[in-house]
């Protein structure tokens, strides 16, 4: 038994644990295990269970398999999409990498669709372009059908099976332990047997994705409550940008579902109440094909003029029927499923009703291209040009972090691309990382006195006056959703900071009714809780002090984006229980060539 | 239909229960429709916060919400309230072993999948580019790739129920076929091997229950067909 073990814990070593097993994880447990290093995968779901599967559209990658096609114009595309908030160095190196990695998860088996010649099919997507937005549209989105997330998390997790990754599955992450020298290891909790674990490592990495859960509809898993962000809002760490919260146009109307962009891609196009082909208005060249942020904005503005279709006159028409049969079935079938299913419509006849819905967290754990968490240092220090720091042996890769290759808006395709490139590099550099790091930390022997805490807290507590979670989650979705959706004002911003200020301390008074230790999904449920609201508190607080208009971020009352005051990130944290706001530069400066500077958005 | 759904769960708590039994439950409808998770979340959010099942997307795309229902097994979150008898029986998967209430230990099937090596297995040096697949190629593995690995055609399986130790069951087996289908891999032979034996492969007995509760319509049977009958052109 090693030394910290006692009758309710388990102490564990491993070089590297890596909490979240969907695409970023697995990717990077793949390189770190390849290099045979000891890796550790914990995670709070089977590992085919996480919400990369969920992933319709496709990857993209400047590969040219159907027109001419150049990384660079990808980066042009993607800064374009950021509204400039994104990193240009990071920008440039994950559209630099990607058609290598895209190949190299065909050589690992992914099911990719093929153009008639044998390569790998691509799509048009959402915000691309060729030739600096001058070459009219691009097609640069690799796809398995409308499948490609569920395919890249099986081939990844297949050949994590064939490289012995130790996988901890359904185990729930507690808490971070940290020390002066930074991040030495996570407590967890295994879910089905009920009992504590001290992951010990050199490194950790965050891979636990999303927030989507905030809001009341979502396209977002059950499992999507921004863990890694709680995790380390919890250690006294800033997050990033979590204002911007991405609306996807076409989530199923009143259900959630997604309906994936490439439903657009293919050659459907939205309809207002009037049968009107609206986005050409909004968007004369790119059309239905504008960025997200754009279409999502089209649609609500539709629907508060009275042009919204159904008898509530709440949403917008996808027609998709006028590409045929063959095309829908044999590009887009998930799509089809999912219509029938979800919607009761069959969209090789019917056009399927569709609402912007929450669905990507761009903000998140700040790090640098290489997955290293970092933070700007005392309030001020980072904007005054103070480099940032890292913090030793933490890292975060996807959309747990915010890198930032996303700014304010992502682009479609980018995000299962994103999870391959920082997968990978955030492996490499730990791997840089060990080689320095040969022997494991002396623990402070109460480190895990915190984890332990957040599980007993839920089980022993047998007050009266309880409140189910599950109705302080309601509120507090309810009060995300209607007070920080696609347009926001001041006024009602501030409304929801108090609201959610007041679910917060009904929160202290939760309690649950399953006292069980084995396998307790409700307490699963309260812990996500605490981490959902955490994070609600940063966004809200976040998107309240931003007086402008950028990317996701819309209000009503700033309309226009203000770079002399804005062009900046946000870093939240929580002192002392309250949010605290700090800003820090956008890294404008590209790793080889020239910045692209900001200018006007037009799709 | 009436306002009201009814309903039966399977409930086992190892921490209190000797033996499991079957609880009545009466469940509000809430909205047009409703599918079976709706219904399961809405005893947990509202009724019952002990009652425990696994859930995940919501989508029927992750697998995690396979269950029996009415005695045939499905995923919870694309099942449909409308057209199911009433009161709604919702067990377990059959023949695994319980956890708790509805969640199962799935250890052994993922096991029995690790074991057929289901990656990409080729030693020819890996291309500039791509490997070249032509788009009829790629449709090979349509029917079989789509597998979300829920675990509703295995343990549906009768000899999968008999002989789950050493029979590997559909699920697994059609991953075995999409490997053998897929013109990238270069082991087909040593998979073959692997796969020729009374056990591993010949428990299927084309029973078909596989085909018919699969969620995602995919049909193991013909890709063990597949598999047999390549053997035999081997063989011969």
């Amino acid at each position: 038994m090693s030394y910290l073990s006692n009758d309710q814990i388990e102490h564990h070593f491993h070089d590297v644990v890596i909490i979240g097993a969907g695409g970023g994880g697995l990717r990077c447990a793949l390189q770190l295990a390849d290099a045979n290093h000891r890796v550790a995968v914990v995670s709070k779901v089977l590992p085919t269970r996480s919400h990369t599967v969920a992933a319709q559209g496709g990857m993209n990658a400047a590969l040219g398999n159907v027109n001419s096609d150049h990384w660079h114009w990808h980066m042009y595309d993607t800064v374009k999409g950021s509204d400039y908030l994104g990193d240009q160095d990071a920008i440039e190196y994950m559209c630099r990498a990607a058609p290598r990695l895209v190949r190299e998860l065909e050589h690992q088996g992914v099911p990719f669709s093929r153009l008639e010649d044998g390569t790998i099919y691509q799509r048009p997507f959402g915000g691309q372009s060729r030739e600096f937005g001058e070459g009219g549209q691009a097609s640069r989105t690799c796809a398995a059908a409308d499948r490609t997330g569920h395919a890249i998390l099986h081939t990844m997790y297949q050949q994590n099976l064939r490289t012995g990754t130790h996988f901890y599955d359904e185990f729930f992450a507690l808490d971070l332990i940290m020390d002066k020298d930074g991040c030495q290891g996570v407590m967890a909790w295994d879910i089905a047997e009920g009992r504590y674990h001290l992951f010990q490592a050199k490194a950790v990495i965050l891979a636990t994705g999303g927030a989507g859960r905030v809001f009341q509809m979502t396209t977002n898993a059950h499992i999507c409550t921004g863990d890694g962000g709680a995790l380390v809002l919890d250690a006294s760490l800033p997050v990033e940008d979590m204002e911007f919260f991405q609306f996807h146009p076409t989530g199923i109307a009143d259900v959630g579902p997604l309906i994936s962009e490439a439903v657009r891609g293919e050659g459907g196009y939205l309809l207002n109440a009037e049968g009107e082909r609206f986005m050409e208005r909004y968007a004369p060249t790119a059309k239905d094909l504008a960025s997200r942020d754009v279409v999502s904005r089209a649609i609500a503005l539709e629907v508060k003029a009275g042009r919204g279709c159904g008898p509530n006159k709440d949403h917008a028409l996808l027609k998709v029927d006028h590409l045929g049969k063959d095309v829908i079935m044999e590009r887009l079938p998930n799509i089809h499923e999912l219509a029938l299913r979800f919607a009761d419509v069959d969209c090789t006849k019917e056009p399927i009703p569709v609402m912007p819905t929450a669905h990507y967290t761009m903000g998140g754990v700040p790090t640098n291209r290489f997955g290293e968490v970092v933070y700007a240092g005392e309030k001020g220090k980072g904007m005054a040009g103070e480099k940032e720091k890292v913090m030793p042996s933490l890292y975060a890769i996807g959309e747990a972090a915010c890198t930032s290759v996303h700014g304010a808006n992502r682009l479609g395709g980018n995000s299962l691309l994103e999870i391959i490139v920082f997968g990978r590099a955030c492996g490499d550099q730990v791997i840089k990382h060990l080689e320095d790091k040969n022997y494991h930390a002396k623990l402070d022997p109460d480190c895990w006195k915190d984890g332990v805490e957040r599980v007993e807290r839920w089980l022993s507590d047998d007050s009266n006056e309880s409140i189910r979670i599950s109705k302080i989650r309601d509120e507090m979705q309810k009060v995300m959703q209607d007070h920080f959706s696609v347009y926001r004002t001041e006024e009602v911003m501030a409304e929801g900071v108090v609201l959610l200020e007041k679910t917060l301390e009904s929160l202290s008074s939760g309690s649950i009714e399953d006292k069980n230790r084995i396998f307790n999904t409700e307490l699963v449920e309260a812990l996500e809780l605490e981490n959902l609201m955490a994070l609600a508190r940063v966004t809200a607080s976040g998107a309240l002090a931003r007086s402008e208009s950028r990317g996701a971020h819309a209000r009503d009352d700033y309309p226009e984006r203000d770079d002399e005051q804005w062009m900046k990130h946000t870093l939240a944290s929580i002192k002392d229980g309250k949010v605290e706001l700090d800003y820090k530069p956008v890294r404008t400066i590209p790793m080889s060539v020239e910045s692209f500077p900001p200018k006007k958005r037009v799709y | 239909m009436s306002n009201i759904i009814k309903l039966e769960i399977y409930r086992y708590d190892p921490e209190k229960d000797a033996e499991p039994s079957m609880q009545a439950f009466e469940v509000p409808v809430t909205k047009a429709g409703m599918k079976l998770l709706d219904v399961l979340n809405y005893i947990k959010w509202h009724i019952d916060g002990t009652l425990t099942y696994r859930k995940s997307c919501g989508e029927g795309v992750c697998g995690s919400d396979g269950l029996n229902i009415n005695g045939v097994n499905g995923l919870a979150c694309i099942t449909p309230i409308a057209g199911l008898k009433q009161p709604i029986k919702v067990r377990p998967l059959p023949s695994m072993n319980v956890i708790r209430d509805l969640v199962v230990d799935m250890e052994h099937f993922f096991d029995q999948y690790r074991s057929i090596k289901p990656w990409l297995q080729a030693d020819s040096p890996l291309p500039e580019h791509e490997r070249l697949q032509s788009p009829e190629e790629r449709a090979e593995l349509d029917g079989s790739y789509e597998c979300i690995m829920c675990g509703c055609c295995t343990t549906s399986c009768p000899s999968w129920w008999w002989n789950g130790d050493r029979f590997l069951g559909p699920a697994t087996l059609l991953q075995a076929d999409r490997w053998l289908k897929d013109s990238r891999d270069e082991k087909i032979g040593e998979r073959l091997d692997q796969l020729e034996d009374a056990f591993k492969l010949y428990r299927c007995h084309q029973i078909m229950n596989c085909m018919d509760c699969c969620p995602k319509e995919l049909n193991p049977t013909k890709a063990i067909d597949h598999i047999k009958r390549t053997l035999l052109i081997r063989k011969s």
